[in-house]
């Protein structure tokens, strides 16, 4: 039996197959345009496209840019194209087509009519069902939402906000003036050739004024690694946020999570839709508020993804509070490897500045040697405070 | 010329493409678009533009990215000493500001750089262009231009459009993540290590003197030596210089000697932890199991 997909009968043809196909990919979040469409279709004309093997190889080629994609396309032709043989309804999306819901998702306001809604039907402010039957269902909803850790509910958009702003200001404190090209400036350490001769031309070939070229700013680039293990889910809210607005104001910005595991959530933070984004954060970070790994997952992180993101001119921001059950040794070596990179290490632990903090964690002793700054800090203001700090580093 | 007879023709040439690599190529080359290739360092990625160059019998171009990398590098540059002594020549010979300035912004004065070249060939040439993620944003910026139109602007020249579309080919590992708008415009491919039959018969292409037993092991101890914890796994080089140091040793059986296969693990094996890593009894376990 073939396990190609049959087509409904009034599917109008391969290239609206071909376009139904790139949309399914769209909706499982690969970045493409109009033009890879025509692309694919030309790029199917060049291999035997009744082979799903070849078709497969071709449009992988065109659609895909990046190895997370690459890895998961096989999965998504098979999907679309190789469904073991079942009729597949809806090729071509109706253009009358309205709600889009996953589109714009927004919880704000899908609950504001729930509000008013229920108040308009307890008119004599009852003691009765209708009071109870209300209460019963919030409490359910908030059962299930404890069970599955929705971030959502940690995180609100006005705190997004607020973290956003302060993202802006530390992202603009980290300034590097590294860069190694060369802008033509009014000050500068060398000189801009080119209009030096340009110039010179008016003054039969004598160089009177010299233009000097300089090496420009350049903002840096800030790695978040944030522990949502059982110890912080106290102070998820603060970082959590902040992470979201760090990737909401900063494109060039890279978030991850970890607990025992880590997780890049960069791509699910750069949604445009802010709840969305937790939405898909919260689907992630599988696990969340349990165990903690710190030294496991920084090191996975210095071994991967560090190896990608992570150079010169990169901060790495660890938000943990260094309760960890890897061995202290460990620690220093992940960070030491992590170091090699060449970036700075910026550790904010909340619990720094209790009483006996110092004695309990020695994974943070271990760490330390390896830390440009260590600091405090478990609200937004705290982490605004950080401004000048950052500026010094 | 079908996908597979490009896999054909690199064969001849001496490179193993995979499949999935052969059939981007041929899209590469008839859709005329650029292709980029991601993927450790060591797995034959510069290669593929070496090899392509061979098998369409044109010119290789290759520009090597580097952090500051700019335009005067990439693209064109005046020749300013020469600007500066023809100006200086053509005061004395009282020729007029006009006819100077036309005369030292021409072709004459032009230094060509590799991106320039590329697409003012008759016959079009294979453009590598190595390690593009060394190169910073501002320099991905320049290469959209150039990869979306083929033509060049020099403000005092005017621009220059293409001859003929040169094949362009990218290679990136990792050193950060390239713009979306830089991956849009190419073919994707990401270029793994080889399986255990592909790199032998690679080795076999490159070392045809070989014995197969020892070709044999050569594979299965690099294949099984890629899945420690290693801080650099060993590439497709190494591999060729693993073997090409053994058969110099006149080495017939990995396991034979270990002294001997200790040393030569210098060139697999290049950072100082992950020598420290593999000792000789690691090594020979490897061996053992290669074997």
């Amino acid at each position: 039996m073939s396990r190609v997909t049959r087509f409904a009968a009034r599917d109008p043809g391969p290239a609206a197959r071909v376009s139904g196909f790139l949309a399914h990919l769209r909706e499982n979040g690969l970045r493409l345009g109009v033009a890879e469409t025509e692309l694919a279709l030309t790029a199917l004309t060049q291999v035997d496209a009744a082979v799903p093997v070849q078709s497969k190889r071709a449009l992988r080629a065109v659609c895909t840019g990046c190895r997370e994609d690459a890895d998961r396309f096989d999965d998504l032709f098979d999907s679309f194209w190789l469904n073991g043989g079942r009729v597949k309804q809806k090729i071509v999306p109706s253009k009358g087509e309205t709600a889009k819901d996953h589109v714009h998702s927004s919880r704000v306001a899908q609950g504001a009519p729930a509000t008013g809604a229920g108040e308009a039907t307890a008119p004599d402010g009852g003691s009765g069902a209708s009071e109870g039957d209300g209460l019963g269902k919030l409490m359910a909803t908030e059962v299930t939402n404890l069970m599955k850790k929705d971030l959502r509910d940690l995180v609100r958009p006005e705190d997004i906000l607020a973290a956003e702003r302060v993202a802006l200001r530390l992202g603009a404190a980290l300034r590097d003036r590294r860069s190694r090209r060369r802008k033509a400036a009014r000050k500068g350490d060398r000189l801009h050739f080119r209009r030096v001769i340009r110039q010179s031309l008016a003054t039969g070939g004598q160089p009177f004024d010299l233009p000097k070229k300089h090496r420009p700013d350049r903002l840096r680039k800030i790695a978040a690694i944030c522990d949502v293990s059982g110890s912080m889910s106290v102070y998820a809210q603060v970082f959590l946020a902040f992470l979201a607005g760090l990737m909401r104001a900063d494109q060039t910005a890279d978030a991850y999570l970890f607990h025992t595991r880590l997780v890049r959530i960069t791509h699910a933070l750069r949604d445009r839709d802010a709840l969305r984004a937790l939405a898909r954060m919260s689907l992630m970070a599988d696990g969340f508020a349990g165990g903690s790994k710190i030294s496991h997952s920084i090191g996975r992180f210095a071994d991967t993804h560090a190896k990608r993101f992570v150079d010169g001119r990169t901060v790495v921001l660890i938000l943990s509070d260094g309760f960890d059950t890897d061995p202290p040794a460990a620690m220093s070596a992940a960070l030491s490897r992590l170091r090699k990179r060449g970036c700075k290490v910026i550790w904010l632990n909340p619990l720094k500045g209790w009483r006996d903090y110092e004695a309990t964690a020695q994974g943070m002793a271990a760490a330390l040697p390896y830390i440009d700054l260590f600091k405090a800090a478990n609200t937004l203001e705290e982490l605004a405070g950080l401004e000048p700090e950052l500026v010094r580093l | 010329m079908a996908w597979n007879d490009l896999q054909d023709a690199m064969a001849g040439h001496g490179y193993v493409a995979s499949d999935d690599l052969s059939v981007a190529l041929h899209l590469a080359l008839s859709l005329g678009r650029p292709i980029l290739l991601e993927g450790a360092a060591g797995v034959g990625k510069t290669e593929v533009a070496r090899v392509l160059a061979a098998v369409q019998d044109t010119r290789l171009l290759r520009l090597q990215c580097y952090e500051g990398l700019d335009a005067a590098q990439a693209i064109y540059e005046w020749n300013y000493q020469r600007q500066l002594l023809s100006i200086r020549a053509a005061a004395e010979d009282g020729e007029t500001g006009a006819s100077v300035e036309a005369r030292i912004f021409s072709e004459d004065f032009l230094l060509e750089r590799p991106l320039l070249a590329a697409i003012r060939q008759d016959k079009p040439p294979v453009l590598l262009i190595d390690e593009i993620d060394r190169a910073d944003e501002e320099f991905e910026a320049y290469l959209l231009e150039i990869l979306a139109d083929y033509q060049i602007t020099i403000p005092e020249l005017g621009t220059i459009r293409a001859v003929t579309r040169p094949i362009v080919v990218l290679t990136a590992n990792g050193t950060r993540d390239l713009s979306d708008a830089l991956r849009r415009r190419c073919l994707y491919t990401y270029v793994d290590y080889p399986d255990r039959a592909t790199e032998l018969a690679i080795l076999s292409a490159r070392c045809p003197e070989i014995e197969m037993k020892l070709a044999g092991q050569i594979i299965g101890f690099v294949q099984k030596l890629r899945k420690e914890e290693l801080e650099k796994a060993p590439g497709i080089a190494e591999t060729l210089d693993f073997a090409a140091a053994l058969m110099g040793l006149g080495v017939a059986d990995l396991t034979d000697d270990p002294a001997v296969l200790q040393a030569t693990l210098t060139t697999l094996l290049k950072t100082q932890s992950d020598q420290a890593s593999i000792t000789t009894e690691v090594a020979q376990r490897i061996a053992g199991r290669a074997a």
